[in-house]
């Protein structure tokens, strides 16, 4: 028998039949208690109950322990809760744990509500902002940053990117050109070539990103990574898988840890049809609930049997942060019911929400996707009409697109 | 080139922060002038306030975490301030457990709180973890009677008052009714039960063959004698189970429950007990009591008022019950000398109902799904 809520919130045993399932069902499911705990005591001392991300002897974990103590002993100091803020934004990063965010923050806590910070506290603040998706408020830091200071690269390098995440095109270019002659050829090739490799020149972006890493030299592996996945993406949205695989894997045996990279290229592998190896490269990162995501998706479509579990889980890591009244997955929240659950409706809901917040690519696809899944072309419209503003190439969007315009007619 | 790593990061970040922030969950349930409460705190944060792997190998054992929980204690509830009507509720640990959540391992601390007057507003302050992560939240659960409500804490949020309203004996023994009465509206076992056993009430057996009866007090009578032993029944095992005296596995309960349907209907249409089927209803009423007990259990019993509960909860259940048959036998004995009543109703649906039945004993017996929802 199964086990339903009822309208007071608390799980019972049905003994009634089969029916009354059908019933009741659609009226307590939506009750169901979201934490339903079952706490226990451990058998033996020995039993290992959680493994921390970071070892404690960890050269990173080593110097996180010294900048801490270092603030410790003077929290006024800026240079240390700036040094402190940017390892852990690395962190959260690579980890893509939002825990370091709030760590960060808590090392910036007396320049965090100030109204005149100085430049640098500005800067970090922003960036810190809007990896919580507070994108107008660190907006109002950036503006700020770079009319103190013009030549502050950084500040232009996020506006760059927020504007890229809001699909306004027009002002990201204005950045990546403020970025000209204050920044090396990389930075400045990879801002532009990001924007043109978005709005419909991907093959010029990748000529032109190509032989500025060729002219680079020695740059970091982390810079290296972000140049080759931008290139795979390039690749790709001329159509060009094998090129795309290439690069993807030249960024893979650089061996950084990586969520974008490993997210990028699982997607890459759930297009091309390969779920086998997304599951072999995804086995070990079920924390990262992005990563999760991919890794049900290729179970699911292998009838594998941890799916079952996994889908579990991120329905209860969902629930987890609806009752948080967090929005920062509704992209990747719309995939889940969309292709895990098979609630097209609510896919649909979720994808339009979040087009207001995020309008890349992978946004897009989403809302069209779900769109078509629903016969719904009114509902993609923005989407629609981005593809056209935008000129953005990929022909798996374009032949959604295509396909969802078709119901119109 | 600070900055160009920087773009990398940024033209990355809107995808980048793929995990389940810090959450705890803190339940709370409050009972006249004392709290009880569960609190629910991750194992990674916790280390990361007040250091748990001793060992430095980036493991934590459960014996680390054994050996700080004195510890825990001091640290969390130190951040968490209960206070009732103005006075504080001081807190103390009561127990330590685990949990698995989607994103890891969480310590459990029980604890109780004691206020000095039966609460009325409650008032929580949360500030765990406030200095060190200021994206955390705590997400509370607060149960006062039959209600519950949800709260989240953060830095921007960090004391909330709760109004709990004081909830009168008449409310619980009405809510606890109103469960009773769709209990037995929606428990179709118990419905088929009683109707295979109301449905020879307008007949008479005669020779082996069925007639209708020609007066309805008979009838009335008939029905009154099943329905009164059947709640008798009922009632006697509803409330031993209910109170903890008398407890059968549930497996056992839900197979015999079927049971009971398919020989009461079988009966209809083979007849061997006639004359005496409130005793039937009188036997399998003890079983079914005991099904009634499991719902009233889940639905949790308040321990203040639990014979409020179980009073209203079992008078719910008998006024449905009459609902029914006061719907059911005007009917029947308008229709008794009918073919559609004599064949179709009464043959054809007792014959039904042994279906269902078999079916629902099979699947409880063998724990199997046959009919899917």
């Amino acid at each position: 028998m199964s086990r339903r809520a009822t309208a007071i919130g608390i799980t019972r045993t049905s003994i009634i039949g089969t029916f009354t399932e059908i019933a009741c069902g659609l009226a307590l499911a939506s009750l169901a208690a979201a934490v339903q705990a079952a706490p226990y005591v451990p058998k033996d001392d020995a039993t290992v109950l959680e493994r921390l991300p970071v070892r404690p002897g960890d050269p990173v974990a080593r110097e996180l322990r010294r900048l801490r103590a270092e603030l410790a002993r003077d929290p006024q100091n800026l240079g240390t809760a700036l040094r402190l803020a940017e390892r852990y934004y690395e962190l959260a990063g690579a980890e893509g744990d939002p825990r370091y965010i709030g760590y960060a923050q808590a090392g910036l806590r007396p320049w965090w509500e100030l109204r005149d910070p100085p430049l640098e506290a500005r800067v970090m603040r922003a960036i810190l902002k809007q990896s919580i998706h507070d994108f107008s408020a660190a907006m109002q830091d950036l503006d700020v940053a770079v009319r103190e200071d013009p030549k502050n690269a950084l500040a232009w390098s996020w506006r760059a990117a927020i504007h890229m995440v809001q699909a306004d095109y027009a002002a990201a270019r204005a950045d990546c050109e403020a970025l000209e002659p204050i920044e090396s050829e990389l930075g400045v090739v990879g801002c532009t070539a990001y924007l043109d490799g978005t709005t419909g020149k991907a093959a010029a972006a990748h000529r032109a990103l190509s032989a500025a890493l060729a002219r680079s030299g020695d740059i970091s592996p982390e810079m290296r990574l972000w140049v080759l996945t931008r290139l795979a993406e390039m690749s790709l949205r001329q159509g060009d898988v094998k090129q795309a695989e290439e690069h993807f894997r030249a960024a893979l045996a650089l061996n950084v840890r990586d969520q974008f990279l490993l997210a990028a290229y699982a997607d890459f592998l759930l297009d091309q049809g390969r779920p086998a190896e997304v599951i072999a490269l995804l086995r070990d990162w079920v924390r990262s609930d992005i990563l999760l995501l991919r890794l049900a998706l290729a179970e699911k479509a292998l009838d594998a049997p941890a799916a079952k579990e996994h889908i579990e889980a991120l329905r209860s890591r969902f629930d987890a942060a609806a009752l948080r009244g967090d929005k920062l997955h509704q992209q990747e929240e719309a995939r889940f019911n969309l292709y895990l659950l098979g609630q097209k409706e609510k896919a649909l809901a979720l994808a339009r929400e979040n087009w207001k917040l995020q309008r890349e690519p992978r946004d897009a696809r989403m809302l069209l996707e779900a769109a078509l899944a629903m016969n719904d072309p009114a509902a993609g419209k923005d989407a629609l009409e981005w593809l056209e503003r935008s000129g953005h190439e990929d022909p798996g969007l374009r032949r959604t697109a295509e396909k969802l315009k078709a119901l119109r007619r | 080139m600070r900055a160009l790593l920087a773009i990398l990061l940024a033209l990355a970040a809107s995808h980048a922060l793929a995990h389940k922030p810090s959450d705890s969950y803190l339940a709370i349930r409050v009972e006249g002038a004392s709290l009880a409460g569960q609190w629910d705190i991750a194992l990674r944060d916790l280390d990361f306030a007040i250091g748990l792997d001793d060992s430095g190998d980036g493991e934590i054992t459960w014996g680390e975490v054994k050996a700080h929980h004195t510890d825990i204690a001091a640290y969390a509830l130190a951040r968490l301030k209960l206070r009732s009507d103005g006075a504080d509720c001081p807190a103390r640990a009561t127990g330590f457990l685990v949990d698995d959540h989607s994103d890891g391992t969480y310590s459990v601390m029980r604890f109780a709180a004691t206020c000095p007057g039966e609460v009325t507003t409650l008032e929580i302050g949360y500030s765990l973890f406030a200095d060190l992560d200021p994206q955390h939240k705590g997400l509370l659960r607060l149960e006062h009677g039959a209600g519950t409500r949800t709260a989240i804490f953060g830095p921007e949020r960090p004391t909330q008052s709760f109004e709990l309203a004081r909830i009168s004996a008449l409310t619980q023994f009405l809510d606890y009714g109103r469960e009773g009465v769709w209990h037995i509206w929606i428990g179709f076992d118990h419905i088929l039960f009683l109707l295979s056993l109301l449905l020879p009430a307008v007949l008479a057996l005669a020779g082996g063959r069925w007639e209708a009866i020609d007066r309805f007090p008979p009838a009335f009578w008939d029905v009154f004698k099943i329905v009164t032993s059947f709640t008798v029944a009922h009632s006697i095992t509803l409330s031993l189970a209910a109170l903890g005296v008398v407890s059968l596995p549930s497996r056992l309960v839900e197979s015999g429950i079927a049971t009971s349907v398919v020989l009461a209907a079988l009966n209809n249409v083979f007849p061997l007990v006639h004359g005496r089927r409130w005793m039937v209803a009188f036997a399998f009423g003890l079983i079914h009591g005991f099904g009634f007990a499991s719902v009233l259990k889940d639905l949790g019993l308040p321990q203040g008022a639990l014979l409020i509960a179980l009073v209203g909860f079992n008078l719910g259940v008998e006024v449905g019950q009459l609902a029914i048959v006061s719907a059911f036998l005007p009917v029947a004995y308008w229709l008794r000398a009918s073919w559609f009543y004599r064949r179709l109703v009464f043959i054809g649906g007792s014959l039904a109902i042994t279906a269902v039945a078999g079916i629902w004993l099979i699947e409880r017996a063998f724990n199997l799904k046959i009919i899917s929802a």
